[in-house]
């Protein structure tokens, strides 16, 4: 069977290998040569200046709090989903998929109607003589968008996940006398890690380099890394500090590759 | 689970016909004009379709119009060769770095006669900034870089870049998110010029911009005219052409040149170095030169026309005569156009601007 | 009483989820050209809409591409998930990291790596470019969504069809495959939502003249998009949504117990 399935990954090592290694290749020539072409690592070094590490740690904290929000709510949404009758599961899933299929821009863009000072949100807030929603341009703006932006990236594996656990072995848990909180923890969360792995990679990763988001929900006042590696490639056409930099964050999908070894032990024995 | 097959199969099959029903019908004909083609590379919505339709009609010269968004975007597709554009229509400081690396192709006025007679001498003189012996580009679109007000939400008129660090309009404010034009107010502010490498000047600017910085609500390039129709921000840095639009949505706003003078931009055509159909690139760019079809742009777009004989046919006074989109660029004597630093200079503008956003 | 905090709970990530949707909606009926003031009711922009064919071919172009690329991205991706886990394990983690470079990799970069690499390799810009970049960025999508379900997958039922005489194709196709089926067909359907949005790598990757909805809406920046955009997004979104709605509401007799 293993012998079988050797050819069976043929197309995309040589997809990934031409599409992606290949590609990557041009990214580490500029990441380490200078305008000249001479060898440098200088680009890589210069995430350690004191604007493109404040960038770093910004973005990280950024997209790790959006990853969380997004996290806590998906995990219940996908539970609760997951209970439903099976017959309407692929209704559910473009449900929730749905709103991402108008542009980008635009959603974004429609969340500054509803967030800006003279907005929506604040209309229906002061007719309600509520105290106005102070929120836009600030950082909690920049997190507003990256959790609407990938939390179905989060729903949608989780509840994958959830929904192939088999209802038995939590009936049978009850009946041996675990509680929920326990069921919860020894049974349904074990069981959907690899669903909350790729939630987790599908919404942690991509955050990390957005960046027009927070021009346009940040009002730009916060440097996020993207918004660096966008300004040296468009701006001041300075592809190889934009390469340099580009690889640096690469360090986080091998953290990421790391972690998801070291938490998906288990997954690993009941594999086809 | 046959039921998620049929509804997974049902979906992609609504899909499939959809998108095929949709090719057919809308899939036009590509053939190439009997006497060849042209292939232009303009900003989104930079053109009235009308005008290439009937250049076509009158030519017989088919015309392949693709957009870019920013100058930064379409210049590495032009460098790069990935497709061979005939035209474009950067501006001034990108015009500049074309010149200097070679890409572009030398006009030959006498082939275009309406370029030559139509547009206005004091716009060729302004395109000396950029292009000193007027050898490549031909004015399109200008206009300047000023200050909209919003006179309900300030107690007194705006008439200097100073007042943008006036306290009182703290988070009233909207900078342009762009290293040069944010640079261009603190520098024109010290009375230094727009282009300066000198490192002190660019300091002081630097140190000007991070003062101003808790005073600003959001740093936007498109969204100020929005926000400012919708009331966001009192005052806004925005560009010359937006005026005239914003104010008829809202008249509340006022657009001034601030006194410390500014940056007066250009747009102008260009032929490529490798342009494969020069002589329709020639006739393509003359054809938009035209008194009549100008004006036709000039509508559809509302930015200033540097089209002496089309400025001439506008009818509506208030508008030809008008002092936001028509200044007397001889009143000033602080005006400057952009020029290409150079990948250092560049590069410095860029540090000490991510100094400013960082900080 | 908990079926009730359930409902509410789903209704407000709903409602999360579609508030900007709705406010394009309204958006799409406002006869003033800005979003930042309601100038009356008007469905101007649909009429507009239909007479400009810019936009219409730029919808084909736009389904075209994010329907086969993400139909081959799902292909790709899907066999490559079973492939891997007959991988030894560090060789599988090397290959899910290269999976999530493109992931990563700001779309600029990408955008701008690809580029060159088909320039280096002589392959003319058009629709073909694009749908290269594109299977290349929804690959990781699917994987990692078909990867979930893989992992969860009994592998006794493989080997029983095989013991009872099934050939390996048959035996993927009757026992794997259905099971698979959710992570595959929610890959798809990132994949689909990804090539849907995309525009830096297609601004990058496209031919001359060959625009989709994204590259036309970014390039109407300058200018101020125009409202056309909101009123096609909303069709889409309606037509769309019926159709979903319809096909639930329409169960198959013969499975109803």
């Amino acid at each position: 069977m293993t012998s079988k399935k050797k050819w069976l990954s043929v197309p995309y090592l040589f997809w990934s290998g031409l599409f992606i290694i290949v590609p990557l290749g041009m990214i580490l020539y500029y990441g380490l040569t200078d305008r000249t072409g001479a060898f440098t690592l200088e680009n890589i070094t210069a995430i350690a200046s004191a604007g493109h590490a404040k960038a770093l740690r910004l973005s990280l904290l950024l997209s790790l709090i959006s990853t969380i929000i997004c996290f806590l709510l998906a995990y219940p949404l996908a539970m609760i989903l997951s209970q439903i009758q099976v017959k309407r599961h692929n209704f559910i899933i473009l449900i929730f998929i749905l709103p991402m299929w108008m542009n980008f821009l635009l959603r974004t863009l429609a969340w500054q109607t509803l967030l800006e000072k003279n907005g929506v949100i604040n209309h229906v807030l002061t007719f309600l003589h509520l105290p106005a929603l102070k929120i836009i341009n600030t950082p909690a703006a920049i997190i507003l968008g990256m959790v609407y932006n990938f939390l179905p990236f989060m729903i949608l594996p989780l509840y994958n996940a959830l929904s192939k656990i088999d209802i038995n072995v939590i009936n049978a848990a009850h009946d041996l006398g675990a509680d929920h909180i326990y069921t919860f923890f020894r049974i349904i969360l074990p069981l959907s890690i690899p669903g909350i792995i790729s939630g987790i990679t599908m919404v942690f990763i991509p955050a990390l380099t957005t960046f027009v988001i927070s021009s346009l929900l940040g009002g730009g006042k916060l440097l996020l890394i993207g918004d660096v590696i966008d300004l040296e490639f468009t701006k001041t056409s300075n592809w190889h500090l934009g390469s340099g930099l580009s690889m640096v964050l690469m360090i986080f999908i091998l953290i990421n590759m790391v972690l998801s070894a070291i938490f998906d032990k288990d997954g690993e024995g009941s594999m086809l | 689970m046959r039921k998620n097959n049929r509804f997974c199969f049902n979906s992609i099959a609504i899909l499939l016909s959809l998108s095929v029903s949709a090719f057919l019908t809308g899939c036009a004909s590509s053939d190439k004009g009997v006497n060849g083609q042209v292939i232009v590379y303009n900003w989104g919505e930079y053109i009235d379709p009308e005008t290439i339709r009937m250049f076509e009609e009158e030519t017989g010269i088919k015309v392949i119009y693709d957009e870019f968004e920013t100058n930064e975007s379409m210049y590495p597709k032009v460098e790069s060769g990935a497709v061979a554009y005939d035209i474009a229509c950067p501006s001034d400081y990108m015009i500049s770095r074309m010149i200097d690396n070679g890409m572009l192709s030398e006009i030959n006025y006498d082939n275009m006669p309406n370029a030559k007679n139509n547009i206005g001498a004091q716009y060729y003189e302004q395109s000396r900034g950029f292009d000193p012996e007027n050898k490549y580009a031909i004015p399109y679109c200008w206009g300047t870089v000023g200050i909209l007000y919003n006179k309900t939400l300030v107690d007194e008129p705006i008439t200097r870049w100073a007042q943008l660090w006036d306290e009182k309009y703290a988070d009233d404010i909207l900078m342009q998110d762009s290293v040069r034009d944010a640079f261009m107010v603190a520098e024109k502010l010290n009375g230094d010029s727009m282009n300066t490498l000198d490192l002190t000047e660019l300091t002081a600017a630097k140190d000007l911009l991070i003062k101003q910085k808790p005073l600003v609500q959001a740093y936007v390039v498109d969204q100020v005219r929005d926000k400012m129709i919708g009331g966001e921000a009192a005052i806004g840095v925005i560009y010359s052409g937006e005026a005239i639009y914003t104010q008829k949505e809202n008249p509340d706003l006022v657009y001034v040149i601030p006194e410390e003078g500014t940056n007066v931009w250009i747009d102008s055509w260009v032929i490529l170095k490798n342009a494969p159909n020069k002589e329709n690139a020639e006739k393509f760019i003359d054809f938009m030169c035209r008194a009549d079809i100008a004006l036709m742009n000039f509508d559809y777009i509302t930015y200033s026309t540097p089209n002496v004989a089309a400025r001439e046919l506008i009818e509506d006074e208030s508008i030809k005569y008008s002092e936001i989109a028509f200044p007397d660029l001889s009143q000033y004597d602080n005006l400057e156009t952009y020029v290409y630093l150079g990948e250092d200079g560049d590069s410095l503008y860029n540090e000490l601007w991510k100094e400013v956003k960082a900080h | 009483m908990k079926n009730a905090a359930k409902k509410i709970y789903i209704g407000l990530i709903i409602l999360f989820l579609y508030a900007p949707i709705g406010t394009l909606m309204v958006l799409s009926l406002n006869a003033s050209k800005t979003r930042a003031k309601w100038g009356g009711f008007s469905i101007k922009w649909y009429i507009a809409l239909f007479q400009n064919e810019e936009i219409l071919r730029a919808l084909v172009n736009t389904l075209l591409i994010a329907l086969l690329s993400s139909l081959v991205a799902t292909m790709i991706g899907t066999i490559a998930c079973i492939a891997m886990t007959g991988m030894k394990r560090q060789a599988k983690s090397i290959l899910m990291g290269i999976t999530n470079i493109p992931m990563l990799n700001a779309d600029i970069v990408t955008g701008v790596s690809l580029m060159l690499l088909y320039i280096s390799l002589g392959i003319r810009f058009g629709m073909g470019t694009i749908l290269l970049s594109h299977i290349t960025f929804n690959i990781p999508y699917v994987i990692l969504s078909v990867m979930p379900r893989m992992k969860q997958l009994n592998p006794s039922t493989f080997e029983a069809a095989l013991d009872l005489g099934s050939s390996h194709i048959n035996a993927f196709f009757k026992v794997v495959f259905p099971d698979l089926l959710p992570g595959i067909l929610s890959g798809f359907l990132m994949a689909f939502t990804m090539s849907l949005d995309d525009f830096i790598i297609t601004h990058f990757t496209k031919g001359v003249g060959v625009d989709t909805l994204s590259t036309k809406i970014y390039t109407e920046i300058k200018k101020g998009i125009k409202p056309e955009m909101y009123a096609l997004s909303s069709l889409i979104f309606v037509t769309v949504l019926t159709l979903l709605i319809l096909i639930n509401l329409s169960p198959d007799k013969k499975e109803k117990k």
